[in-house]
């Protein structure tokens, strides 16, 4: 394969994992969320906690993955926006660290105060992320000030704009969604009757949050659009991910709550799938000035390093696909506490 | 302090503290494939019982070291900035070959092994168990190959970075990068095979003393007897076996490290001065003098160790520039505790496999209140392990090659008798950080990850004293005890002994 097509198809695996990302823990840092508001017993916070036990540990490999493929294909890109957005991704560390340890310390100890302090710290952890998660693609649309060196420049502070909070405040209303639709199919009874009032409160923010961004992205960022004078075919993105919106309340209105999950997944595959069409070529989109913008083309590996990787990928992925698939038909169905639980 | 120092620092915690939990999650990883072995072979209970206890404190470990180990995947990038943009290309596949190869394996199949004892046969969760195993293994061998190629770099080429064609320059110097031209070689560089027998090994102790220190405190009790001797036998067989071949593995190791980072081996030896050199056993390395202050040595030693001849000259610091020398009284002292603690490890479990054997051991009490708080040794011997790797290996964050006379006796050496190192073929640590990061926003994470890894000790210790104290299920969980609906299981369970109701613990 020649650079260009080995480079592409890099970009485009590093979509599919940050896809799989988003969908997968997507849902693991809804629930958290949610995590305050709608379960009221100790008993239902651990079956909202043990709906993700199982899951969420390799949930979070996808952005482990992610993270080192970016390293592998396209190191420079790598470096950038990791020491460029250095504070944010030390809270974001924290966040996921937060997350992780609270669900295999809260149960634990029996005492109120010491299940109330993890779950806050569960609450917090998945918000924090999450919020950060919408801010940094807020940030990658809008792009940063590079210096002549290829660094990043401005603080934490400047990276906190409006448009990067408007984001984040619709990926929070995003995941609460669909971490309310995944409880949803994992929960019976009393409990699973109050998400539904939830799910529909985080479908309309969502929507309006959703509606909110795109005027902005439209208005404001017009290098976000261009690549649909290049790639029309990518409309059909647009359309998709909008029937995908409308689907969520159809399908919970018919009570198909296993299609209303489907359909949220499905918004969040078509975002990714924009926010990688505003973005190529670029990695980093250089504020100012194009030419220092870090692409594809000048961020990549060697080609034969991104043959290399692409070989241990197609290798890899078909048994990454097989045993997820046989872990979530291992934990299918209802919540089950047990001995081994959190 | 400047931001490198910081950042070395903070690398320094953020590993030191995530490498406890990768060294239980291997060690006990083993212990759990033999219990289940065993129950599936002989169906006793009691394996059963085993393997469920100490899955409970698998998952405990585990989950702090995947916590943890995110910030380790994340900082080549966030600190050190430039070393990813010279490393990128060789040492970033082996990171996502360890994502796709062994996390995947590992989180998912550990699904199964925690929350699956209920859901799949005893066949699957063998499987299953033997998977997260083998995953935690599969990832220490990437891990290993990345840090090995820093110390001994192969099947790459550096070359300057194009952009749009045309060398990329940074300050008037060509901006350069390492690119692989042979992944085999890069993967089985000269340093990858002995340096992961050596992971392995003292994770394998780490492990045993971990599983022999619970039970001996169980024996000292009087609890759970029957259980806690079998898992004392079973760590005593694996510490046992593992001391001795630490002793091969480190040998073997020495002389690796002599071949191709003479400087390092030098600085754990304390061998300033070229020619022939002594075993030193204890002493204070005394840089002003240059030479090493109340030792105790074993004169020749060193010669015979690498040369198997005490009068052939070992290469010293002096071949070196000063500012290429690492770091002296720490690289001693980190390995010479080291290797001090291998030995006491060999003796402790030898004189404890004899007693065993005579019949004696569950009565020798002394002995067993030694094995009690005796598992923090082992962790301590790997942490310094990697002080010992790493600060040998500076001022280099990647190690340029050195060069040998045609007859192998002497480093090829420039004017004044010091080794000229090709300074485009490795890399400084110094000039390795990020230049846009500051040292204050470094003290700002340093101080946060510090307090964090502080209090999640703390949990950690506290929580996994709780499971100590609770000790095994003796009785075998009732049959199919997961398949009723939530609220029937926690109205049985509460009649079953008051367990799983609000705001009650769990074991």
């Amino acid at each position: 394969m020649s650079f260009e097509s080995l480079a592409i198809t890099w970009f485009v695996l590093e979509g599919v994992l940050l896809t799989g990302y988003a969908i997968l823990d997507g849902f693991d840092l809804g629930v958290g969320i949610l995590h305050p508001f709608v379960p009221r017993t100790d008993l239902e916070r651990r079956i909202s906690m043990n709906s993700i036990g199982p899951l969420w540990d390799g949930n979070e490999v996808w952005l482990v993955t992610f993270g080192g493929a970016l390293f592998a294909a396209f190191p420079e890109a790598y470096a950038t926006v990791f020491s460029g957005f250095y504070t944010a991704f030390m809270l974001l560390l924290v966040a996921l660290i937060s997350r992780a340890v609270s669900m295999e310390f809260r149960s634990k100890m029996a005492s109120p105060s010491w299940r109330r302090f993890w779950d806050r710290a569960f609450f917090g952890g998945s918000f924090t992320a999450t919020l950060l998660f919408g801010v940094a693609v807020g940030n990658a649309m809008i792009g940063v000030p590079i210096d002549a060196q290829g660094n990043v420049t401005g603080s934490v502070v400047d990276q906190l704009g409006p448009y990067p909070l408007l984001v984040g405040a619709m990926t929070v209303a995003l995941f609460a969604m669909h971490g309310g639709l995944f409880l949803y199919l994992k929960t019976e009874g009393d409990f699973q009757q109050r998400l539904r009032e939830w799910m529909w409160r985080s479908w309309g923010l969502f929507m309006v949050l959703f509606m909110l961004t795109t005027v902005a992205t439209v208005a404001f960022i017009p290098r976000a659009t261009e690549n649909f004078r290049s790639f029309p075919w990518a409309l059909v993105v647009v359309v998709g991910t909008i029937l995908a919106v409308a689907n969520v309340p159809r399908c919970l209105y018919r009570d198909r709550p296993g299609l209303a999950f489907l359909s949220s997944a499905g918004i969040i595959a078509g975002l990714v799938a924009l926010f990688g069409l505003a973005l190529y070529p670029n990695l980093v989109t250089a504020a100012g000035d194009p030419s220092r913008s870090v692409t594809i083309w000048n961020a990549a590996s060697s080609p034969k390093t991104l043959g290399i990787m692409l070989v241990i990928a197609v290798v890899g992925m078909p048994f990454v696909l097989t045993y997820s698939g046989v872990i979530y038909w291992t934990f299918r169905g209802k919540v089950k506490l047990g001995e081994h639980s959190y | 302090m400047d931001a490198v120092t910081l950042s070395r620092i903070q690398f320094a915690v953020s590993v030191g503290f995530h490498y406890v939990f990768p060294l239980l999650t291997i060690g006990l990883g083993v212990v759990l494939v033999w219990l289940e072995a065993w129950f599936l072979k002989t169906r006793d209970p009691i394996y059963e019982t085993a393997a469920r206890f100490w899955t409970k404190v698998f998952a405990l470990n585990f989950a702090i070291g995947v916590a943890t180990g995110i910030v380790m995947e994340f900082q080549f990038g966030t600190n050190w900035a430039t070393y990813s943009r010279f490393v990128g290309d060789v040492f970033g596949s082996a990171l996502a070959a360890e994502g796709i190869f062994a996390f995947f394996l590992e989180s998912g199949f550990l699904a199964v092994l925690v929350f699956g004892w209920d859901r799949v046969g005893p066949k699957m969760h063998f499987f299953s168990t033997l998977m997260v195993s083998l995953g935690s293994i599969f990832s220490s061998v990437w891990i290993v190959v990345a840090n090995s190629w820093q110390q001994t770099p192969a099947g790459h080429h550096v070359v300057g970075v194009l952009r749009d064609g045309a060398p990329l320059l940074r300050d008037g110097q060509p901006v350069l990068r390492a690119e692989i031209t042979d992944f085999w070689a890069m993967v089985f560089n000269p340093s990858t095979v002995h340096r992961l027998v050596h992971v392995w090994i003292g994770a394998f102790l780490v492990g045993a003393f971990f599983v022999m220190s619970i039970a001996a405190w169980y024996l000292l009790k009087g609890r759970h007897g029957e259980f806690a001797r079998r898992s004392f036998d079973g760590g005593l067989v694996l510490a046992t076996v593992s001391a001795l071949a630490m002793l091969v593995s480190g040998h073997g190791q020495a002389g690796s490290v002599y071949r191709h980072q003479p400087a390092k081996l030098a600085a754990f030896e304390g061998h300033y001065v070229t020619g022939p050199a002594d075993l030193n056993l204890f002493g204070i390395p005394d840089e002003a003098t240059q030479s090493v202050k109340l030792r105790v040595a074993v004169p020749g030693g060193l010669g015979l160790l690498l040369h198997g001849d005490a009068a052939k000259p070992v290469v010293g610091l002096d071949r070196f520039r000063p500012e290429d020398r690492p770091p002296v009284a720490l690289s001693f002292q980190s390995y010479h505790v080291m290797v001090a603690l291998g030995m006491a490890f060999i003796g402790l479990t030898l004189l404890a496999s004899f007693l065993r054997w005579r019949g004696t051991l569950y009565e020798t009490r002394w002995l067993l209140w030694l094995f009690v708080p005796a598992v923090v040794l082992p962790i301590v011997a790997n942490e310094l392990g990697w002080v010992a790797a790493e600060v040998g290996r500076q001022p280099w964050v990647v190690h340029p090659p050195v060069t040998w006379t045609a007859d192998g006796t002497d480093v090829v050496a420039g004017p004044e008798g010091r080794v000229v190192y090709d300074e485009r073929l490795g890399l400084r640590t110094l000039e390795a950080a990020s230049p846009n990061v500051s040292a204050r926003q470094v003290l700002g994470s340093l101080l946060g990850f510090g307090f964090l890894y502080l209090a999640l000790g703390a949990v950690w210790v506290l929580v996994l004293h709780r499971k100590i104290q609770h000790g095994p299920d003796e009785a075998s969980p009732p049959p199919g005890g997961g398949r009723e609906g939530a609220l029937e299981a926690a109205a049985l369970r509460a009649v079953h002994g008051g367990r799983m109701t609000d705001g009650e613990a769990r074991g």
